[in-house]
């Protein structure tokens, strides 16, 4: 009884590491260079849940202050999260940017096949 | 609970083979993360997840997408070293997870730091009510700066690469024409 409370407890965290792993695996193991840029950004959208799970008090409400309510999650993490989104974004453009440019090179941008043009070259 | 839901995209976005099908399914996965942002009181994140992650980002992809003509990856080969090595690393963070403080404590360490001292004075030092906002454009001010020059960076990165690769394709299109 008492593992399953504990489970319970860091159910987030658990799925948080699974997006995760997801993302590193899609990285890893996908050739293709517009899958891997997605990816990258679930695992990064991963670190974001990392960040804001903490943040939250049952019982608290959004850090908007007004005298009807008294306890707030912690804003700081959601600041922080904000400046990672926006800086994600734009380093997805440059990937995907990349991306076009290795397909005008090489005419694909499967990973194995860029190999083979410049094992042939 | 949604948390599961988004676990349910992610699996839907490995096993995708065309990369339409994996830039509406990351449009997908954003919107459920806002909705799982909401549900954790970050308002201003779900905001931003909702237009930045949903909106521009499945724009990007979507116009990649145009630019390259290629719409179906290779059959999926499975990995077994990379799936190895992510099951791997995950069990050693599942592990580690185990001594944070439980979710929604309001006596964790992270509770305890400067947090309390936002939420107590912001109004005071700036009269805004929205303590994101506060801290984002007034405490932390220059960190705003600092992504301000990585977007505008970014931005001057992405121009260059695709002006040249517009102006490869006009000189094989006038070497074509003279030829």
């Amino acid at each position: 009884m008492q593992t399953l409370g504990i489970i319970l407890d860091h159910y987030s965290y658990v799925i948080t590491i699974f997006l995760m792993m997801s993302g590193l695996y899609i990285v890893a193991a996908r050739g293709n260079m517009v899958k891997k840029l997605v990816g990258l950004s679930i695992f990064q959208t991963s670190v974001y849940l990392l960040y804001i799970e903490p943040a939250k008090i049952l019982g608290g409400t959004a850090p908007i202050l007004d005298p009807a309510f008294s306890v707030y999650s912690n804003p700081l993490p959601h600041v922080l999260i904000l400046t990672a989104i926006v800086v994600g974004v734009a380093t997805l453009a440059l990937g995907l940017a990349l991306a076009v440019r290795i397909n005008e090179a090489y005419g694909t941008i499967e990973e194995d096949e860029i190999f083979e043009r410049d094992r042939e070259t | 609970m949604l948390l599961t839901l988004l676990a349910v995209v992610t699996m839907a976005i490995v096993r995708q083979r065309s990369l339409f099908g994996v830039a509406i399914l990351a449009g997908i996965y954003s919107f459920v993360m806002a909705s799982v942002l909401i549900v954790l009181d970050a308002v201003d994140v779900a905001m931003t997840e909702a237009s930045v992650g949903a909106g521009v980002s499945t724009v990007l992809l979507l116009a990649t997408l145009h630019l390259i003509n290629s719409t179906e990856t290779r059959p999926i080969r499975r990995n077994l070293l990379a799936l190895f090595f992510s099951v791997g690393t995950g069990a050693i963070l599942v592990w580690g997870t185990l001594i944070l403080p439980p979710f929604g404590t309001p006596d964790a360490a992270i509770h305890k730091h400067v947090a309390p001292r936002y939420i107590a004075d912001s109004v005071k030092e700036t009269g805004i009510p929205n303590v994101v906002t506060s801290i984002l454009a007034d405490y932390r001010g220059y960190d705003t700066l600092g992504e301000t020059t990585v977007i505008f960076t970014a931005g001057i990165g992405v121009l260059l690469l695709l002006h040249r690769a517009r102006r490869r394709g006009r000189a094989v299109d006038e070497a074509e024409d003279r030829g």
